[in-house]
């Protein structure tokens, strides 16, 4: 699906109904406010940006890194301009403050959920629901946010394209971070192809052109299975 | 420094061969640096801008930080280099100003409410400077920080406008900044509201009305240049490897 590429300034509609995000309203025209490609909606018409910061709403599940252990509660960075705080009772079970860094120290990673954020942008993190936990093992990349729904693709048709081919497991966090478990090589294939994906996120068909890399990259993979078979002989 | 010419306008040409409502050459190159979020190369004339944003982000010290909307900070270096005589490195009285209106350049056109407490950085250095770096800046940064993602009401173009020999002429270059009559740098959206607007030097009302005619056809083939910057950068890629699916540098599918 092709798009047009649109500048801040341009006029996108004369329905200020039509107005979405990424851009505004001036008298009775809606024009964009981000650089980036024009997405005409059935209800709405945004713009779908080609760089930008993640700034956190509640309820999105995030990958966030533990930079500051403070009186009940931990300060968590979670690649945006404002700090997460996880807040002593939205651990799991219930621990004693003075026992916080043997639960969570600095620099452990989390996938964690935005619990709330309010008009000051203090950002409340939470691990008290399913799937969310503290991320042990496996390795986290960091993608431009941007990117990140070209990653998950449409209703996770990518992300799960991805994981079968690979066979790995994988979790993208809304703010661009992704987490990969599985055996060396698939988590370095995956890196690959995540930055494949983002460096093509503009472009159209990007799942056609995905497999046609994985697809590329497994002829390798296999010649070199192949010639570590022959040296064992 | 060089000497004052005679003339400045002989047989409707100017000293670099221009007519009076002609712009040097401008050259503009999207994101060179990769550690900025957004930044741009501009080349005008003979001035080499390198203009980088980082943002939003956040601010310190903290009790800079704004509660309900982000803070642009704007600041406007000339290198040691960029001009004959060495200048010391650092803040001056001069870039201290530039800096200043540069800032309130933007200001208005930045949706700063989408980011409270943070900041949005915007540097500008000077590589080479040859008349005009203030405008030459604005414009470079306007297009970084779209390269940034930054939400704005539209791009700012500015321009310089000046008078020599009793005339009111456009983009101002070096000779006729130092000996002209009048430098009347200006900054615009592309709807024609002005961000930014200094005057040196004396006009009459007339003069000045012409003046600003003059660069609101100045700005807006700036405009149509930054415009096209922006699209093209994406277009280019398309045309580039548009329907190959695996060319990529480091690729190694070769058999």
């Amino acid at each position: 699906m092709e798009r047009n590429i649109v500048i801040p300034g341009d006029v996108v509609s004369d329905n200020v109904k039509m107005s979405g995000s990424g851009t505004y309203v001036h008298g009775d025209e809606v024009r964009a406010s981000v650089y980036g490609l024009l997405n005409i909606g059935e209800r709405y018409i945004s713009v779908i940006p080609l760089a930008g910061k993640y700034i956190p709403h509640a309820s999105d599940r995030v990958i966030g890194i533990i930079t500051e252990v403070v009186y009940s509660n931990w300060i968590v960075d979670i690649n945006s301009p404002y700090e997460g705080l996880l807040h002593i009772s939205q651990y799991p079970r219930r621990i004693d403050s003075e026992n916080m860094s043997r639960y969570l120290k600095v620099g452990d990673s989390i996938l964690t959920m935005v619990a709330s954020v309010d008009a000051g942008m203090k950002v409340e993190l939470t691990l008290r629901e399913q799937e969310l936990r503290v991320l042990s093992n496996g390795r986290i990349v960091t993608i431009n946010p941007t990117k990140m729904p070209r990653v998950i693709g449409r209703s996770g048709s990518m992300i799960r394209l991805l994981k079968s081919e690979i066979g790995c497991n994988m979790f993208v966090g809304q703010n661009g971070r992704i987490w990969i478990n599985g055996c060396d090589d698939c988590v370095d294939l995956a890196i690959q192809t995540i930055r494949y994906i983002e460096d093509n996120a503009h472009r159209p068909g990007l799942t056609e052109r995905v497999q046609a890399f994985l697809k590329a990259k497994e002829k390798t993979r296999y010649g070199k299975v192949h010639e570590s078979r022959n040296d064992e002989e | 420094m060089s000497e004052k010419p005679e003339h400045f306008i002989v047989d409707g040409k100017r000293l670099d061969g221009r007519s009076v409502d002609e712009l040097r050459p401008i050259k503009i190159k999207l994101s060179p640096l990769d550690r900025a979020d957004g930044s741009c190369y501009l080349e005008w004339g003979r001035n080499k801008i390198m203009a980088a944003v980082y943002g939003p982000r956040e601010l310190h010290p903290r009790h800079r930080q704004n509660l309900t909307k982000a803070v642009v900070q704007y600041r406007y270096n000339m290198a040691a280099f960029s001009v004959d005589d060495r200048i010391r490195p650092g803040h001056s009285r001069r870039s201290i100003e530039i800096s200043k209106v540069g800032r309130d350049a933007f200001e208005y056109v930045v949706f700063t409410k989408f980011f409270p407490k943070t900041a949005v950085d915007i540097f500008i250095e000077v590589l080479q400077a040859d008349a005009g770096t203030r405008t030459a800046g604005i414009n470079a940064a306007s297009l970084a920080l779209a390269d940034a993602g930054i939400p704005m009401r539209g791009l700012v173009s500015a321009c310089a406008v000046g008078k020599v020999d009793g005339e009111i002429v456009l983009d101002l270059m070096k000779e006729e900044d130092n000996f002209g009559e009048a430098d009347v740098p200006i900054a615009m959206t592309a709807g024609g509201k002005i961000t930014h607007l200094q005057m040196d030097g004396n006009l009459t009302r007339d003069e000045f009305y012409e003046a600003l005619k003059l660069a609101k056809i100045g700005c807006d083939k700036v405009y149509k240049l930054q415009r096209q910057a922006l699209i093209e950068r994406y277009s280019k890629e398309y045309a580039e490897n548009g329907g190959d699916a695996t060319t990529r540098p480091e690729g190694d599918a070769d058999e």
